[in-house]
């Protein structure tokens, strides 16, 4: 695979609802091994994005490429086929299942007899576990048992297992506390090693410059524009996302 | 720090482990040591009694796994008491005119049909499941009244009662067979099966599920037509223990069952059960059924200590939800 070649590539995306323009020409890419931030104001269109790149609505026109491939998605599970995968700020897990059955929830392996094969489930899990420092008590332990960060933990230990291509976080701190928000931090920055791209959305913009190596700013449904995070400063992402002052 | 966080997480989860887990045989067994000291002198201990417990039960069980695959979905269906009438009388008047085995399509298929029915209006009209088999419950109530005028019909074949009834094979009789194959099938898929996984996840967090790629409305509609094709199994082991079918059949045991598979560990919102469980918690409700009778109280009073029994139950259930 060619290293410089972006492994998402999003062309002249727009989402209408009815008449309501929710996305207008949007486009970007995302290269292996990058952390792009996504940020804007509430109702800039971040969430309706994440759904567009996952699968869950296509859009209305634009062409969304994968590894150079031009993809058609309209559901989540055509994403996932993809080697796309979500982190949701609210957690898509079963919180009273073990560890080790949410990160195969829905694609659990069969032994030979077509039954659960829960040992190589808990071996798996372990091992991930364990290469991205999520720190909880076992992979038998039950979600519902663990901290807001041990479970947030779970769930990008879940996307990084599937996720052959792109890694979506919506948000994957907003729930947490200082410390916790710390330690997510320290396993989304140990991601870029696996080579796959990964989109951040967030609202903390020292999460962004403390994550990202671009930064892309929406602003009710258009893309004011991309920076190179080190070649810019919060002022002038805050005038981005504001609009107080046009670039 | 983390340390410290991990030994109290382990200790509360010790704790729950140990009431979930262990309160369905210890309760068990302090029923079970009741009757035994209270009624030594009353036959409660003797094979016949015990056995006798086992067999009537049977029905119950079949439909507490039901139960307990729908109440793990985060569904529940009030409807399975009057199925149960259905397919027996279902059964009965197909058996007189068709013989043994059109009798059992008639049975087991109306149970399924019914739960299917069930399913369709929960997973795809999306009506909750409490309202939908309430219905249910009445609209079929009234059907195996009106099918046979309030009338009894006998069951004369020899093969089906004793296939479902008064058999035995090996000299275990027939409805233990058909308990020890219901919870060892149930228990399987369950535990161990993809399915059991994603009724376990979709009564947990039905979006979690959804987003994994689990299809939840199947899920639903899945879990409430196995209830009906297990109560409508139970209708016919009725209709061949007793010979005959009547629209009173199953008429009390909603909430007997409903009883096994809380008293057995199964979470009333969904996401925790046993099958194993509602088999032990099905076997202390018909003890507790023989032993009060054994100890001469009155159906009034039975109907009070098995109500409280109930209470209890809930009470623990749902404390341990919300911790």
């Amino acid at each position: 695979m060619n290293p410089s070649a972006p492994i998402l590539q999003l062309q002249d995306i727009r989402k209408h609802f009815g008449g309501l323009t929710a996305i207008e020409n949007f486009s970007l890419e995302v290269f292996p091994g990058e952390i792009v931030a996504l940020v804007g104001d509430n109702g800039a269109g971040k969430s309706t994005l994440v759904k567009i790149i996952s699968g869950v609505h296509p859009p209305s026109s634009g062409t969304i490429t994968i590894e150079g491939k031009p993809v058609t998605m309209s559901n989540a599970t055509m994403g996932r086929a993809h080697g796309i995968e979500v982190v949701y700020q609210d957690l898509a897990l079963a919180d009273q299942q073990t560890v080790y059955m949410n990160m195969f929830l829905g694609r659990e392996p069969l032994n030979r007899i077509g039954l659960l094969d829960r040992r190589r489930m808990i071996a798996e899990t372990e091992k991930l576990v364990k290469e991205l420092d999520v720190r909880i008590p076992s992979a038998h332990a039950t979600i519902r048992d663990l901290s807001g960060g041990q479970r947030q933990g779970v769930a990008i230990a879940r996307a990084t297992h599937w996720a052959s291509k792109l890694i979506l976080l919506d948000e994957p701190t907003a729930a947490l506390g200082v410390a916790e928000t710390a330690r997510v931090e320290t396993i989304v920055q140990s991601l870029k090693q696996r080579n796959v791209g990964i989109l951040i959305i967030s609202h903390s913009l020292d999460q962004v410059f403390k994550l990202s190596d671009r930064i892309c700013v929406l602003r009710r449904g258009k893309q004011i524009g991309v920076r190179e995070t080190r070649k810019t400063d919060k002022n002038e992402i805050i005038a981005m996302i504001t609009g107080l002052q046009q670039q | 720090m983390t340390s410290a966080n991990t030994g109290t997480e382990m200790g509360s989860f010790a704790s729950r482990f140990n009431l979930q887990q262990y309160v369905v045989y210890l309760g068990f067994l302090a029923i079970f040591l009741f009757f035994a000291f209270m009624l030594r002198d009353s036959g409660f201990l003797t094979v016949r009694n015990l056995s006798n417990i086992v067999l009537q039960t049977a029905p119950v069980t079949i439909m507490a796994i039901g139960l307990v695959f729908v109440m793990s979905a985060g569904e529940i269906d009030l409807s399975i008491g009057s199925i149960v009438a259905v397919s027996a009388l279902a059964a009965a008047v197909t058996i007189a005119s068709y013989g043994m085995a059109a009798g059992i399509v008639a049975g087991l298929g109306a149970g399924i049909l019914i739960g299917l029915i069930n399913g369709a209006l929960v997973a795809y009209v999306r009506l909750p499941s409490f309202l939908v088999t309430l219905a249910t419950m009445g609209l079929f109530a009234g059907v195996s009244r009106s099918m046979t005028d309030l009338r009894s019909i006998s069951v004369t074949n020899e093969a089906f009662t004793g296939f479902f009834g008064s058999g035995s094979l090996l000299g275990v009789p027939s409805l233990i067979w058909w308990t020890v194959i219901a919870i060892t099938i149930g228990h399987l898929v369950y535990r161990e099966t993809r399915f059991g996984a994603h009724v376990l996840a979709t009564g947990d967090n039905a979006r979690a599920a959804s987003v994994s790629g689990i299809s939840v409305p199947k899920i639903r509609l899945a879990v409430l037509t196995i209830s009906g094709g297990l109560a409508g199994l139970a209708g016919l082991l009725y209709a061949g223990r007793l010979q005959a079918a009547k629209y009173t059949l199953g008429e009390t045991d909603l909430m007997t069952v409903i009883a096994a598979v809380i008293v057995g560990g199964t979470l009333l919102n969904g996401g925790k059960g046993s099958i194993v469980g509602a088999l032990v918690g099905s076997l202390m409700m018909g003890m507790l059924n023989n032993g009060l009778i054994l100890m001469g109280l009155s159906v009034s009073d039975q109907m009070i200590v098995r109500g409280l029994i109930i209470l209890t139950a809930v009470a623990v259930s749902l404390r341990d939800k919300s911790r």
